[in-house]
Parts: structure tokens; sequence; C-alpha cells
């Protein structure tokens, strides 16, 4: 018997988040990563703490972008590989709503998970202490939006042998606004003006997201499993 | 209307389209770009600022013009065959992106090269210069992902898809770049109220937009043909039309 919409949801998100957290290094990669790709900033700029602080929102959220890109290669691989997708796509659940729960455990467990951690690095460069609430918010509103476009783009690649680079060259023209108002909020934030403006159009970003995103990733995942 | 549309669906119909199209098309697009270029190039006064570099704006502006323009022609043609299935929807869409992806390279090209005189640089990371740019890697995107499929229909649809997700996203694209920065002068050519560029350098600057649609649709329909011939070259209709 086919569970109600609800209680398959829950079913869905309880499978997604076990079987993350059963691998925990693919959660904690992506953060090692972040941290070793934020060393090199200093490394490369020097050491010098107000030419690093400048320059910290920028390195910060172009990082963030860099990381989720590499994870969302992941979205969908297990579940296309062992066929469950397709079982996914023959349920008579919509296959937007079920791809959308993968995409939302997927940004529990990297963007939540990346602001949660974010002080930290914004501390590595020296970033004015009252700059970290905003960049926490900006993060966590704009990698949903990096995971929807990550989504997108791995739906339609997911099929395709050598997918890896293809996913980037997709996902990065369309991330362009994203990565402007991150940015500009932490700026703002870090410069002491009020970046309210700025959190709001990446929350706009993320709302209309979540609406249009989920049909694309559906349409993308049916010609995926078509190919 | 609608069966316009039917037959634009049939190959054997859009074959036979497609050369009298060319045949039409060609000499008038040869004509407007050697009026275009003549006029543009000799006979329109020089710019009291910028001297005759101002020239190179009869080949930037219909480059970067259609270029745009391109892109929502191929969203429109993704849209088509995601709908209605049309089989020469999904031609139409690979033959546009090289074209308009090699369009927005000249304008790239043209820009920058136009940039060196009047900004004394060859690159500067101003609003409309970058969304050019991700324009150019969206059209990028498309043609790469059109030849990793190895099956024709996946690959049409998931251009489709792609090139329609794009859409969406190039309206916020320019305006979240617009407020990034902006060095770029504004648009001169209003079709509202005064344009604030003069008629003499207007009127040619009007002939090569309309001659570099021209060209677009030239070469979007000569490539469609290409591939026409290449996929039904066993086929009896193609022979009959050929002998």
């Amino acid at each position: 018997m086919l569970p109600e919409l609800g209680t398959f949801l829950r079913f869905q998100m309880q499978r997604h988040l076990q079987a993350a957290l059963r691998r925990p290094s693919d959660i904690v990669g992506p953060l090692i990563f972040f941290l070793m790709v934020i060393t090199l900033f200093p490394i490369g700029l020097g050491p010098d703490p107000k030419i690093l602080a400048s320059l910290a929102p920028g390195i910060l959220w172009v990082v963030a972008l860099l990381s989720s890109l590499v994870v969302s290669g992941r979205l969908f691989q297990a579940d296309y590989e062992d066929g469950t997708l397709e079982q996914l796509a023959l349920s008579p659940h919509p296959l937007a709503i079920s791809a959308m729960v993968e995409v939302f455990c997927h940004w529990l467990l990297s963007g939540v998970l990346l602001a949660l951690a974010s002080p930290v690095f914004a501390a590595l460069l020296s970033m004015p202490s009252q700059a970290i609430p905003v960049l926490m918010a900006s993060l966590t509103l704009g990698t949903l939006c990096l995971s929807l476009i990550g989504a997108v783009a791995a739906s339609l690649t997911v099929a395709l042998r050598r997918g890896g680079v293809l996913l980037s060259l997709l996902s990065i023209p369309l991330t362009v606004p994203v990565l402007i108002f991150g940015t500009a909020a932490v700026r703002e934030a870090a410069l002491g003006y009020d970046p309210s403006s700025w959190l709001a159009l990446l929350g706009a970003l993320a709302a209309g997201g979540c609406v249009l995103a989920p049909l694309a990733i559906a349409a993308g995942l049916r010609i995926s499993l078509e190919a | 209307m609608w069966s316009i549309v039917h037959k634009m669906g049939s190959p054997p119909w859009f074959y036979r389209f497609a050369n009298v199209a060319i045949a039409w098309l060609l000499p008038i697009v040869f004509v407007a770009l050697v009026v275009g270029s003549i006029w543009g190039l000799l006979i329109a006064p020089p710019d009291y600022r910028q001297g005759n570099s101002y020239r190179i704006i009869f080949i930037h502006v219909p480059a970067a013009v259609v270029a745009l323009a391109g892109y929502y022609v191929m969203a429109t043609a993704g849209l088509m065959s995601l709908v209605w299935k049309i089989k020469m929807a999904d031609t139409a869409m690979r033959a546009l992106a090289p074209v308009g992806a090699a369009l927005t390279f000249v304008a790239l090209v043209t820009g920058s090269i136009w940039g060196k005189p009047t900004w004394g640089a060859w690159w500067v990371w101003d609003a409309r210069i970058t969304s050019m740019l991700i324009l150019f890697f969206l059209y990028l995107g498309v043609m790469a992902l059109s030849e990793a499929f190895d099956n024709k229909v996946a690959a049409a649809k998931a251009c489709a898809v792609l090139s329609l997700v794009g859409t969406v996203n190039i309206p916020i694209i320019y305006k979240s770049v617009d407020w990034w920065y902006s060095l770029h002068q504004p648009a001169s050519i209003k079709f509202t109220g005064e344009s604030a560029i003069d008629a003499s350098m207007l009127y040619p600057l009007l002939l090569m937009i309309v001659a570099f649609y021209g060209l677009f649709a030239l070469s979007v329909l000569l490539r469609m043909r290409a591939e026409l011939l290449i996929t039904y070259r066993q086929s009896a209709w193609l022979r009959s039309e050929l002998s």
C-alpha cells in the first residue's frame, strides 16, 4: 500500500539523512575543503590582516560557492545508480517533491553546516565580528539557492559519465546573482551599513528557487532516466 | 497559423522552406551588410570626442543585440521542443547555440578593442561586459550539454530545460550585475523619446542591426539545412529532392 504524502516525505527524509550520517566523511569533507582553500589565501596574498579583512567577504563567498559545487555533483548519484530514482519517478507522488526532499537534506548537511562553521573561517581572515551574523544568515539563504542550482545541473548530468566539469560549467553562470547579493550583504555589514536589503534579495532568490527549481529538477531527472 | 507550426515540424517541408528562405536571405543580407558597413565605416561623420574609433560600434552593437536576442530564440525553440515535441525545434536549438556563442564572442572582442583607446584598458569589469561574458558561458553550457549526451533526443530535451532555466535567470543576472557595478555608458538608442545618438550615425547602426539579424537567421538556416542533409541522407524524400 502506498503511504500518504506526509508519511512518504518523512520516510524519504529519514532515508536521506540516515544514508548521509552513516558516511560522516562526506559531511566533514566539504568543511575541510573549505578550511584548506581558505588557508591558501593568506599564503597567496600575504598575511596582512587589513588586506585579508577587506577581501574576506568575497573570499568566503567564492569558496562557499566552490565547495557547494563540489558536493552538488553527488546529488541524485546514489539513487540513480541503484534504481531508486526510477522508482521515485514511477511513484504517484510528484517527482519534484521527492527530489526537493533530497535537495533539502543535502542543504541541511552541507550549506547550513557551512554557515554554522563560518565564524571560524571569518576569524581566520580577520573579518570584523559585527559582520558574522550577516555572514551566517547570507550563507544559510545563499547555500539553499546554490543547492537548488546545483541540483538542476546535477539532474541534467547525473546520467553522464563525465558530468563533473560539465556540472560546474552549467551552474557557475547561474550562481552569479547569489554571489553578488551574498558578498554585498557581508561587505555592507563589515563596513557598518544596513545589509537587510541584500539579505531580502537573497531570500527572494531562495523563495523563487524553491518554487521554480523543483520543476526543472524533475524534468531534468526524467530526461536523465530516459537517456 | 497553427498549420505553419505543424508544417515547420516536418523535415521535408522545412528543407524546402530553408532552400527558399536561404535563396532570398543571402542576397538581402549581403547587400545590407555591405551598404551598412560602407555607410557606417566611411560615410557617417566621426565622433567629436572619440574620433574614428567609435566606428566599431557598427559591429559591436549589432553583434551584442543579436547575441542576446538569440538566447531567447533558442529558449523559445527549446520550449517548442519540450511542449509540442517538434523535431525541427531540436535541430534549431542545436544550430542556434554556436551561432549565438560566436556573436557573443564577437561582441566581447570588439568591445575589448574599443575599450583600449576609450577607457585605456583591454578589459574593464563593468556591468554590461560582465553580463555578456556570463551570456557567453550560458551558451557554452548549452553547447557542452548537447555534446555530452549520446542520445540526440535526450540531449535536445536537456538543452531545452537548461535554456529555459537560463531564460528565467538572465533578467536576474542582468539586474544583479547592474547593481554590482556600472561604468558603461547608458543605452543610447531609445525607441521612445529622443535618442542620444545623432541620426547620421543612428540610421547606419539600425541598418547594421537588421543586417545582423538577417545574418543570424541565415547562419542558423544553413546549419539546420546541413544537419537535415546529414540526418536524412538515406531517406527517400531527400534523394528525390536532390535529384
